[in-house]
């Protein structure tokens, strides 16, 4: 068992988690206290003792899901009677290859399954909530549809792709949702949208339920370790943000809010904390009144220094539009903490978007009005650096003084065009920092088209954030 | 660790959710795991999560069925040693060395004496952690949001959390009669420091579903019907999933709960669901983009 554990903590610091040594000893302590037969418990435990963030849970579960994957058939309620430490990562697995449809199906079912009662028995799962027809159905569905091939090295995403294709929930769920409709006469759309949401959480039970099934045979056919290396996916914190999937970008969201809380009470504290006002008179000898009148505690008044201003020039052409947007988005979470905030984009001409933010508390529809309405188009539609900032300077350069700090965002590949790396030098000199952000790993940097070298002399610093790490590291480190 | 036996509390997680259920409160497996773990293994546990999910209710109901006192440290900015561990009554040390001072001649002390006398135990000031640790009944210790703290105040608690001691330079190291057991809760607003994550069990307690938040409310709001309960649960968990400033917590829902149930709703229409959301939502953006999404007119 120690074996399995030691493997299974091996895979998660691969993945990224920070799992101690000490919190090894825990969890091989924690589990000679339960029963480890019973699987939930014993992933509670394991995750109690080796992750120590919420940000990480998602990792742990999966390569939980991986190491002690549930061998033996049945519905994923029987889970408590399998043998935890029968499903060694490390032994390859008996029965080697993939079943055959229907072959060593559990209770129900049965091999000569046609595509109606599959289709009638998902109907009946998702109507009646039933997790035993699920799991069935998600068995079935898996040797139906996935057309899995032994020994491919994927990490089942592909199958998954397949599976969920044949069954078609999008229409099962407006169906079923019809169904509701006329079996209870009329709907009102409060009705109509708690049907909705109960009957997509079904559904997304059931796809769990298929994912699981999937990777439950990709175990036995090319054992946990393998797997586990194919379908680890970063942390959020370093999802690379200019190449982030859909999902990943769902998820890099998600992030902002939590990061952007935090950050705003670093930077409070930072600011209150970063030294004392001057000596509060009044209240130091109303102190020393208790000590007989000798000034043993002095009192200091709360300091009250500036708040920066800050300007932001995001470059929002393609290749980095979706950097840019998650970072106006985290810099106008954390607004409070500037005393101003202004926000320009550009690609090849450039426009002020600070109003865009002014009318509304929701940082994510401001950033998604910008796409469509700034006007940012001034010849091709190309980045051009040069004339953007040479705009800049023209009409908004006076406003920077030495409370501004400007921070330029974008990957400065300028199809070859002047880069005016002036306006940069003009601007370090008035205002009191200049920072420049790019989302390009630093080995790229001056390749190609990339004139970043031009403009760094003149910038305080340069910058790769590639993640939401970097970013977090670097507005930390900002005020 | 394993060097002091003590006597368990619980026989297995089951228990522990039985008994927490027994005292109103319906944890998820999770829960009861961790709680039944920290108790085997005698260490803190750090219980993380959204405002209002019962992450301090937690600590109160193993208390209250454990039979322990909850002695309880509600952290903030700027708290210090003086507030968490102890303090010296340095006016009583100032009146005893007064004292001594005004009987000159025979009877008083030497400096030697009167040092040691000042720095008795009866000049000791006890704060919460060195209460919980000096407690000869069962205690419960909780330390309420310990993300307010200053980094460096966190290491305060270090020594108490792994050892179960509290070093006082003038007195020596004060050790736990009987092992407590400890909770910390957290609102996420900073990272804690590894050090002390690595000292606790880690606990993360999110939304409950739709089935357990039901019969949360079930239990919390007495008198409460079951369909109105049902569509309480469901409606919330709608809620949830919109991109709203800030979602509605489980201490919200039971508040709302209770409106209806004042309201005396047996089950709840659009109208009533709008005209009462502001129990629910904190922000007048959010009241209107969830009555938007709810009644299908969606900008």
């Amino acid at each position: 068992m120690l074996d399995v554990l030691n493997t299974f903590i091996v895979e998660l610091r691969q993945a990224g988690l920070p799992v101690s040594l000490t919190e090894h000893v825990d969890a091989a302590a924690a589990i000679t206290h339960v029963d480890i037969a019973d699987r939930a418990v014993f992933k509670d435990v394991l995750r109690a003792t080796l992750v120590k963030s919420e940000d990480h849970t998602a990792a742990f579960d999966l390569a939980f899901e991986v190491f002690f994957a549930p061998r033996s058939l049945g519905g994923e309620g029987d889970e408590a009677s399998e043998d935890v430490s029968g499903e060694l990562g490390d032994t390859p697995p008996d029965q080697t290859g993939l079943r055959g449809p229907g072959k060593g199906m559990g209770a129900g079912g049965g091999s000569t399954m046609s595509a109606e009662e599959l289709a009638k028995m998902l109907e009946d799962a998702i109507r009646n909530d039933d997790a035993t027809l699920r799991a069935q159905v998600a068995q079935q569905s898996v040797a139906r549809f996935a057309g899995m091939e032994p020994g491919r090295p994927v990490g089942g995403t592909y199958y998954l792709y397949r599976t969920l294709r044949n069954l078609e929930l999008d229409q099962l769920l407006e169906q079923l949702v019809e169904e509701r409709r006329s079996l209870g006469g009329s709907m009102t759309p409060l009705q109509e949208r708690l049907a909705r949401d109960e009957l997509g959480a079904r559904i997304d039970g059931l796809k769990q339920a298929i994912e699981a099934e999937i990777r439950r045979r990709l175990v036995e056919d090319r054992g946990a370790e393998a797997l586990a290396r194919s379908v680890r996916k970063p942390l959020p914190e370093d999802i690379d943000v200019m190449h982030a999937t859909r999902d990943e970008m769902a998820t890099l969201q998600r992030a902002l809010r939590p990061l952007s809380r935090k950050l705003a009470v670093r930077l409070a504290r930072k600011r209150r904390h970063g030294r004392k006002g001057p000596l509060d008179f009044r209240q130091t000898v109303r102190r020393s009144l208790s000590t007989g009148g000798v000034p043993i505690d002095p009192r200091y008044r709360h300091p009250r220094p500036a708040k920066p201003e800050m300007i932001v020039i995001a470059d929002i052409s393609g290749s980095v539009a979706s950097f840019a947007r998650f970072t106006l988005h985290l810099v106008y979470a954390i607004s409070s903490q500037f005393s101003k905030v202004r926000a320009f984009v550009f690609v090849d001409g450039i426009d002020e978007v600070t109003h865009f933010f002014d009318h509304s508390d929701d940082p994510g529809a401001a950033v998604s009005r910008i796409n469509t309405e700034a006007n940012v188009v001034w010849i091709d539609g190309h980045s051009d650096y040069g004339h953007a900032f040479r705009s800049f300077h023209e009409r908004w350069g006076k406003d920077v003084n030495a409370r501004t700090s400007v921070l330029i965002l974008g990957d400065a590949r300028n199809n070859y065009h002047a880069s005016e790396s002036w306006v940069i030098a003009d601007l370090q000199a008035r205002a009191r920092h200049v920072y420049w952000l790019n989302p390009e790993p630093s080995s790229y940097w001056g390749s190609g088209d990339s004139i970043v070298g031009e403009y760094a002399p003149h910038c305080d610093r340069v910058v790769e954030v590639r993640t939401l790490r970097q970013l977090e590291q670097f507005v930390g480190e900002l005020a | 660790m394993s060097s002091k036996p003590a006597t368990p509390r619980f026989d297995s997680p089951q228990q522990v959710a039985d008994e927490l259920a027994a005292v109103d409160y319906l944890s998820d497996h999770a829960i009861a795991s961790t709680v039944f773990l920290s108790d085997r293994l005698q260490k803190p546990v750090l219980v993380e999560g959204p405002a209002g999910t019962g992450k301090t209710q937690l600590a109160k109901s193993v208390a209250e069925l454990t039979g322990a006192r909850l002695i309880r440290l509600q952290c903030y900015e700027g708290l210090d040693e003086s507030k968490a561990l102890y303090e010296w009554n340095y006016r009583k040390q100032l009146l005893r060395i007064q004292a001594s001072q005004v009987g000159t001649g025979e009877g008083s002390l030497d400096w030697n004496e009167l040092e040691e006398d000042i720095f008795d135990e009866s000049f000791l000031l006890t704060r919460p952690l060195l209460e919980a640790i000096r407690a000869e009944d069962p205690v419960v210790l909780l330390i309420d949001e310990v993300d307010r703290v200053e980094l460096e105040t966190e290491a305060l608690m270090l020594e108490i959390l792994s050892e179960y001691q509290v070093s006082i330079p003038e007195l020596g190291t004060v050790k736990a009669k009987q092992i407590p057991m400890v909770f910390l809760t957290s609102n996420n607003t900073r990272e804690l420091s590894e050090a002390l994550k690595r000292r606790c069990l880690f606990l993360h307690v999110g939304y409950p579903d739709v089935e357990r938040e039901r019969l949360i409310v079930e239990t919390r709001v007495p008198g409460i019907s079951q369909e109105l309960a049902e569509q309480i649960a469901q409606i919330v968990r709608t809620l949830r999933s919109m991109d709203l400033k800030k979602v509605p917590s489980v201490s919200e829902t039971i508040d709302w709960a209770q409106t209806l149930v004042v309201l005396g709703k047996d089950s709840i229409s659009e109208e009533d669901t709008i005209a009462t959301l502001h129990v629910l939502l904190k922000y007048q953006s959010d009241i209107e983009r969830a009555t938007a999404e709810l009644t299908g007119t969606r900008r």
